[in-house]
C-alpha cells in the first residue's frame, strides 16, 4: 500500500506519546510485539504495523483500525519489547482517542461489551454478570447467544437477577463523573 | 492479625467456588479474612479501554476504604482484579501528582500504605511451602496438574509478578507440588485465554482457550489449576463450545488453586463448591481415590 505523508506527519506521534506517556520512537520494527500477540491472526494491522503507522503520523489508518478493539489486555507485547515499549498501553490511548474522535469502529460488540459493563458498575458499584450478558445479547441482537450455557449455569445457582449493589454507590457516580480520558490530561 | 480479602464481582457470580473455598481453606490455615466493607468492582479491562482516571480510581477507592478499615494488606484471588489494583497502587506510589489528582477523584485519601497481593503471591509469601505442606493431610498423589497462570498475574512483571521468570513461573507449580501433585512443564502456562472477549468475540476466547486445553492435554494433564475467574469461566463454560469446534471433547476438569488445597488439607468435598462446574472433576477426584 502506498501511503500520502504529510508536513504534519510528526504531530500524530507527539500526540500519541503524550498522552500515553510511551515514547512511540524508540519501536525499530523487531516484531517481537506481533510474534507473541494472541489475536494477531484477527488483526488487519499488527501491532508493530500499528507502531509504525504512529510513527508516520497516519492517524486515519490508526484510528480506524480494528486492531486496538481487538487486543486482550494480555500485556505480552509490553512484557517481551526489547525497547521497553509499553505497546497495551499505546492500544488503551488509541482506543479512547479513537472514541473522543468518532472514529468508525470496526469491532461494536466490544465497545457495546465496555460500555455496557462501566454502565453497570456506575449504577450498581459492582458487576452484575448475568445482567451484562442478557444486556449485551439484547444490544448486539444476539437474542440466543450462549442460552444453553445460561441455562446450565442457572441449574448451578450461578445465575443471579438480585442487584448486588452497595451503600456507595453514589460514591462510585462521582468518580464516574470526575474521571476523564488522556485527552483533558492537559486542562486541569 | 486479620488480612484484606477483596473477593471481586466474580466471586457472587461464575466463580462462587473459587470464594466458597478460598475462605474454607484460609479457614484450615488459620488465617483470618476480613473482607473490605463495600468494596467496588475494579473497572477490569472496559476501564482501562475507556478511560485512565478511572481505571485508577476505581481501585483506589477500594483501596483507600480498606486503609480506613485499619487493614495493612488487601490480598484477592482474581488476577484481573490483582492486576488493577496493584497497577493504580504502582502507579500512584511513583507519581505524588497522580495520587493527588486521583485522591480527589475518589474523594477518599489512599496514603499508599497496603501490600496490595494476590492468593497465589500470599500463599507463598505469607503461608510457604514449608507450613503448607505440614498441613496436607490427603496428598493429592498420582494427580497431574498443569498449572495456568494467564496473563495478569504475571504481566507486567516489573508491577505484578513475584516469579523470577515471568515466561516461565513457577510459584503456582510449588504450590500444587506442596499438595503432594505433579506440576508438569507445559508450553502454555501463561498464553491468553482471551480474557475480556469473552462476549465480545466469543470465537477468539474458543479458538485461543482451545489451544490451552489441547496443551494441557498433550502434557497428559489430569485438569488445569487456575488462579482467576475469568481464565475459569473461558476454560470451563467454553469446553463444549470448544469441543464442538475442535472436534475434540478434551472434558478437561478447571480447578481453582484453592479447591484443590480444600481437597489436600481435608475440607469435604461438598464444602468446596467443586459441582458448580460445568466439567465435572468428580471421576478425576475419584479415579485418584480423592472423593
Amino acid at each position: 500500500m502506498i501511503y500520502q505523508l504529510n508536513a504534519n506527519v510528526r504531530n500524530f506521534g507527539e500526540t500519541i506519546s503524550e498522552l500515553s506517556g510511551v515514547d512511540i520512537s524508540t519501536c525499530y520494527q523487531c516484531g517481537k510485539c506481533t510474534a507473541g500477540c494472541p489475536v494477531v491472526m484477527e488483526m488487519s494491522h499488527t501491532p508493530n504495523q500499528i507502531m509504525r503507522l504512529i510513527q508516520l503520523g497516519l492517524k486515519d489508518e490508526v484510528l480506524s483500525s480494528p486492531t486496538p478493539w481487538l487486543c486482550a489486555s494480555c500485556e505480552t507485547c509490553t512484557t517481551r519489547c526489547p525497547k521497553e515499549v509499553d505497546i497495551a498501553k499505546i492500544m488503551d490511548t488509541l482506543r479512547i482517542l479513537a472514541l473522543k474522535e468518532g472514529y468508525k469502529r470496526k469491532e461494536p460488540n466490544v465497545v457495546a461489551f465496555n460500555k455496557i459493563f462501566l454502565d453497570s458498575i456506575k449504577n450498581n458499584g459492582r458487576l452484575q454478570e448475568t445482567k451484562l450478558a442478557i444486556v449485551f445479547n439484547l444490544k448486539t441482537l444476539q437474542f440466543f447467544k450462549d442460552m444453553m450455557l445460561g441455562q446450565k449455569l442457572f441449574k448451578k445457582g450461578k445465575i443471579s437477577f438480585s442487584n448486588d449493589s452497595i451503600k456507595g454507590t453514589d460514591a462510585v457516580k462521582a468518580i464516574f463523573e470526575r474521571s476523564k480520558g488522556f485527552l483533558n490530561k492537559g486542562e486541569r | 492479625m486479620a488480612y484484606g480479602y477483596y473477593p471481586g464481582c466474580s466471586a457472587h457470580g461464575t466463580a462462587k467456588e473459587y470464594d466458597i473455598s478460598t475462605r474454607k481453606v484460609c479457614v484450615k490455615l488459620g488465617i483470618q479474612l476480613e473482607d473490605v466493607a463495600d468494596w467496588n468492582c475494579c473497572g477490569a479491562s472496559p476501564a482501562h479501554a475507556t478511560s485512565e482516571e478511572l481505571s485508577l480510581a476505581l481501585p483506589l477507592r477500594n483501596l483507600a476504604l480498606a486503609e480506613k478499615q485499619g487493614l495493612n494488606s488487601i490480598m484477592t484471588t482474581c488476577s484481573a482484579c490483582y492486576n488493577r489494583l496493584k497497577v493504580a497502587h504502582e502507579t500512584v506510589k511513583e507519581s505524588p501528582e497522580t495520587l493527588n489528582r486521583i485522591n480527589d477523584i475518589v474523594g477518599e485519601p489512599y496514603n499508599k500504605t497496603l501490600k496490595v497481593t494476590h492468593f497465589v503471591n500470599f500463599l507463598f509469601e505469607e503461608v510457604g511451602l514449608e507450613k503448607l505442606k505440614e498441613k496436607v493431610v490427603k496428598p493429592l498423589e498420582n494427580v497431574k496438574a498443569a498449572c495456568y497462570y494467564g496473563c495478569l498475574l504475571t504481566r507486567p512483571p516489573e508491577l505484578v509478578t513475584i516469579d523470577a521468570d515471568p515466561e516461565n513461573p513457577t510459584i503456582m507449580d510449588g504450590i500444587v507440588e506442596a499438595l503432594g501433585a505433579e506440576a508438569p512443564d507445559w508450553s502454555h502456562k501463561t498464553e491468553c485465554c482471551g480474557a475480556s472477549l469473552a462476549l465480545s468475540r466469543t470465537d477468539i476466547v474458543v479458538r485461543l482457550s482451545g489451544e490451552i486445553l489441547k496443551a494441557a492435554r498433550f502434557a497428559d494433564a489430569d485438569c488445569i489449576v487456575v488462579a482467576c475467574p475469568l481464565c475459569y469461566a473461558n476454560l470451563d463454560m467454553r469446553q463444549s463450545q470448544i469441543a464442538s469446534r475442535h472436534g475434540v471433547d478434551y472434558s478437561l476438569p478447571i480447578l481453582f488453586i484453592s479447591e484443590l488445597m480444600g481437597i489436600a488439607l481435608g475440607v469435604n468435598y461438598d464444602e468446596l463448591g467443586i459441582d458448580k462446574h460445568m466439567v465435572s472433576a468428580a471421576n478425576m477426584l475419584k479415579e485418584k481415590g480423592l472423593m
